[in-house]
């Protein structure tokens, strides 16, 4: 390295200058360590990589490698017909499946001016705000696991079992559903399916109790995560981070409100934010706005919702098709359309553009995980070891969706 | 030469040897022989094999006292000396089975019997024999606290978790999966990273263990239930739990592994801070009771409940709190368990480790639970006493069935082991519990809040201890003991009241479990 360039990224990097002053006083000479975070690792949930810059446990710098998950789907989505593409929409954030095939379907029947019949709209809802709790679960279970806790994963697992069944009677898979699909859904709900899904909100909505008293308001879990990565809305509007981290953050910005799509107007339900210690229903210290706790809480209270969203829907369930008529072979349009709608994970938004054939010209997705992942480096500064995976945690970022 | 070139030179195939197909064939036998016996009639073999085991010790401890009494105090009273041989210098091999002879027809024994119990007995009258005896039933038990601890661990995660846990190794709620998975790990390959330093990282479990096991050579059992009684055995055993941190150390600045000197780093850290305030906790019950020696100790605590330490005044039932503050943190286990914190360190100074060598981690891990455990049991809750006063036995009499009663109900070794597998129990319990304290939570706790405080109960007790001299103090610290000790009660009723809510109701409670296509449920 010749003279010049050392300088130039002395100057870029001024924790390094701050290193030769130390060192210059004689100071206590410490060594930083390069460490690999991943691919293989606990609890960077999947395959991330992230390379930090450590002086003890300290961290210095946190650079979040990807690609390792990268599987062309967009580029595929440009060689298949719309509905062809829906399954592979599943694999983008798995976690989700339900919500990624909504979000294709609503902007290919946006490009195609199709029509959703009451009916598959409410099923999709319905099904949204289900996969948006199973999601949740996972995300809550994996973030106590971060922290140490076991025994909350186990008892999210066992409620998201339930909501993995209600999927599998309704469309016979588990994981990759495909079910709602361009038009409506795949097919109508089978007979005592909605019996069946009161049953289980009766069953769930008292458990979320059961975390907060477990896991939420544990002393340890707040000392943990409570003003550990604090973003600032600033931030999160310039990050373009979308989802419960902008909600954390304490804007009330949730796409389901803001411009609503598959019939969400017609429901009752708030957008719960991110507060500072001492509100209703909020324990009294320890915490701030936007930081991991109220990251991680908002999707707690997102679960609340959601149950209400569903109760509504299922109660008024309409009868009638629950897909449009013509649904294979649809030309698309020689016109472009970008549509976003809120994952559980954030914005997550799909641009399809049309050349006159039922094959799309251009597929394109702008994927939440992907930009609430940027942040990473960010807040990820002179911060300890310990506290990285409740950054990552509270992102909760899906691999799969990262890289596509 | 494989059809794949790799980078790396190819391992020869690994064969088992003579020897592991030797432990495999009997632990196949043992366990063919046992499977029908323990699955059928489990609760029946648990109790059989305790009270055998206990039996087998008590067997010990009287032949070596009919020894002592027939052939070396008889042959003292006779004047027969020793022969002495002559090596290098004078030494003797003892009673030679001809004296014997005659002593043990003195004491009664037919001919017959005493020329066959000649040659049996005489290896008896030396200390070493003996020791080598006790210390096989004692590392006996040392393998086998950890084996159960490891299977109990298991199932209480599991109820906790609402799971079952191992269900299916042996039959009966899997007891035999602690010896199917130690039988697993010692047959896997021995692998040792190319980069370590592989002398260090070969001899770093053995650091951990050997401490571990030493630290059982001083504990009481019970009264003359100790294999070595040492006028500082509370020193001896904090000494070896300190030296067992060092096989930690080593084995994860060995691996070569950035995340294991992590978690080496972090287990100094946490062992330097939480080895004073221990200390300092300790202390409390030992300037209650004015000595080192456990045995005393224990002795001054045969009164029942109210007489136990953690009782005995208001300094030292915080100290006892204090103490299982900082046991958890000495023998890292949740929320301390930061060294091998799999989600943050992947899996701590441990992670470079498998089969064997991390089995022996493993043990190390749990015996120096039940060590810890075992200390805050004969320091502060009774030892090896039961709540119940001793001194009721004495109206029993003097018979046998006095004797066992005694022995079972007053006292012993089993109250000692089942109150260290109560602490045990508790840290479990916290484990799965808990979410884990950051690194400088860890040490803030430490020196800002346990040091000082224990500090201040140090001296409060001396105070107290001081001020007794006064009877009318002493009349007071009575009343406080007894005050004391029915908060103690409330907590443990209210424990035992919670744990039966919670047991009856476990369906309600933790869901749907669907236990009818386990096996051995």
């Amino acid at each position: 390295m010749n003279k010049a360039m050392g300088e130039t990224i002395l100057e870029s990097q001024p924790d390094l200058l701050i290193d030769i002053d130390r060192r210059e006083q004689g100071d206590l000479d410490t060594e930083e360590m390069l460490v690999n975070m991943g691919p293989q690792h606990p609890s960077t949930h999947g395959v991330l990589r992230i390379v930090l810059r450590t002086d003890g446990e300290m961290i210095q710098e946190a650079i979040p490698h990807i690609g390792y998950l990268h599987r062309c789907a967009e580029k595929i989505g440009e060689n298949l017909q719309p509905y062809q593409f829906i399954p592979y929409t599943d694999r983008m954030d798995y976690l989700a499946g339900m919500n990624n095939n909504q979000a294709y379907a609503v902007a290919v029947e946006k490009l195609a001016g199709m029509e959703v019949p009451p009916r598959g709209q409410a099923i999709r809802v319905i099904m949204a705000e289900l996969n948006r709790i199973a999601s949740h679960l996972v995300s809550l279970g994996c973030y106590g696991m971060d922290m140490g806790a076991f025994t909350p994963f186990l008892y999210c697992f066992r409620e998201r079992e339930m909501i993995l069944d209600l999927f599998e009677a309704a469309c016979g898979a588990r994981l990759t559903y495909s079910y709602l699909t361009i038009g409506g859904v795949f097919q109508d709900l089978p007979e005592g399916w909605v019996e069946q899904c009161r049953e289980f909100l009766d069953y769930f909505e008292p458990k979320i109790d059961d975390y907060n008293n477990l896991l939420s308001f544990n002393h340890i879990f707040i000392k943990r995560t409570g003003r550990i990565g604090t973003i600032s809305p600033e931030d999160v509007v310039r990050w373009g981070l979308t989802g419960p981290l902008i909600r954390a953050s304490g804007i009330r910005w949730d796409l389901r409100k803001v411009t609503p799509y598959d019939g969400y107007e017609q429901y009752d339900f708030e957008i719960p934010i991110g507060e500072p210690a001492g509100s209703d229903g909020f324990p009294a210290a320890g915490i701030e706005v936007g930081d991991s706790w109220n990251r991680y809480f908002v999707r707690v209270l997102e679960m609340e919702q959601s149950v209400r969203i569903i109760r509504q829907a299922l109660d008024r369930l309409p009868e009638g098709d629950f897909r449009a008529k013509k649904v294979t072979n649809v030309k698309l349009p020689d016109d472009e359309v970008y549509v976003e709608i809120e994952n559980p994970r954030g914005q997550l938004g799909f641009y399809v553009r049309g050349d006159g054939s039922a094959i799309p010209y251009r597929v394109k997705s702008r994927g939440p995980s992907f930009c609430n992942l940027s942040i990473t480096t960010h807040v990820c500064r002179n911060c300890l070891l310990a506290d990285i995976p409740a950054i990552i945690g509270s992102i909760d970022v899906v691999m799969g969706e990262v890289d596509r | 030469m494989s059809q794949f070139s790799v980078p790396w030179k190819p391992r020869s195939e690994v064969r088992y040897g003579f020897l592991s197909r030797v432990i495999i064939a009997i632990a196949a036998a043992i366990y063919a022989i046992f499977k029908p016996v323990v699955s059928r009639f489990p609760g029946l073999v648990a109790w059989a094999v305790l009270i055998l085991s206990c039996l087998l010790v008590w067997a010990h401890a009287v032949i070596f006292d009919y020894v002592d009494e027939t052939i070396l105090r008889a042959a003292a009273d006779q004047d027969i000396t020793r022969p002495v041989i002559q090596f290098g210098s004078p030494s003797t091999w003892g009673y030679a089975p001809s004296t014997i002879e005659p002593l043990l027809a003195g004491a009664g024994m037919g001919s017959g019997f005493a020329s066959l119990c000649k040659y049996a007995l005489w290896p008896l009258q030396f200390i070493i024999v003996r020791d080598l005896i006790i210390l096989a039933a004692l590392f006996a038990l040392f393998g086998l606290v950890p084996a159960y601890a490891i299977w109990w661990e298991r199932k209480v995660a599991g109820r906790i978790q609402s799971r079952t846990g191992p269900m299916r190794v042996g039959g009966w709620h899997g007891w035999a999966q602690s010896l199917a998975d130690g039988l697993k790990l010692v047959l896997k390959e021995d692998l040792v990273p190319d980069e370590a330093d592989k002398p260090l990282f070969r001899v770093a479990p053995y650091l951990a263990l050997i401490p571990a096991a030493l630290a059982f050579v001083a504990l009481p059992f019970g009264v003359g239930w100790v294999f070595r009684e040492l006028d500082v055995a509370l020193v001896f055993i904090l000494a070896m739990l300190g030296i067992e941190v060092v096989g930690v150390i080593v084995g994860g600045w060995a691996s070569n592994n950035k995340w294991s000197v992590y978690g080496a780093m972090r287990e100094a850290c946490q062992m330097v801070a939480y080895e004073i305030p221990m200390g300092m906790a300790l202390l409390v019950p030992i300037v209650c009771a004015g000595t080192l020696s456990l045995r005393e100790i224990g002795e001054m605590q045969s009164g029942g409940w109210f007489s136990w330490l953690a009782f005995s005044n208001p300094f030292a039932f915080i100290a006892f709190v204090s103490y299982v503050i900082a046991s958890l943190a000495s023998v890292k286990r949740a929320p301390f368990d930061l060294p091998e914190s799999e989600s943050e360190l992947v899996a701590g100074f441990h992670t470079e480790y498998s089969g064997y060598r991390w089995g022996i981690f493993f043990l190390a891990e749990y015996a120096a639970m039940f060590v810890v455990g075992a200390l805050a049991s004969v320091l502060f809750l009774g030892g090896w006493n039961s709540p119940l006063p001793s001194s009721w036995a004495a109206s029993w009499g003097d018979g046998w069935i006095a004797r066992i009663a005694e022995g079972i109900l007053f006292g012993g070794p089993l109250w000692f082991i089942a109150k260290a597998f109560g602490f045990v129990y508790l840290q479990m319990w916290l484990r799965w519990t808990l979410p884990r304290i950051r690194i400088d939570q860890v040490l803030y706790a430490c020196v800002q809040v346990l040091l000082p405080l224990t500090m201040l109960l140090l001296i409060g007790t001396a105070l107290w201890v001081w001020a007794l001299e006064s009877s009318g103090f002493a009349v007071f610290s009575s009343i406080v003991s007894v005050i004391l000790g029915l908060i103690g009660l409330v907590f443990a009723f209210g424990f035992l009241g919670i744990a039966g809510y919670g047991f009856y109701n476990q369906r309600r409670l933790v869901g749907r479990l669907n236990t009818d296509l386990l096996s051995g449920s």
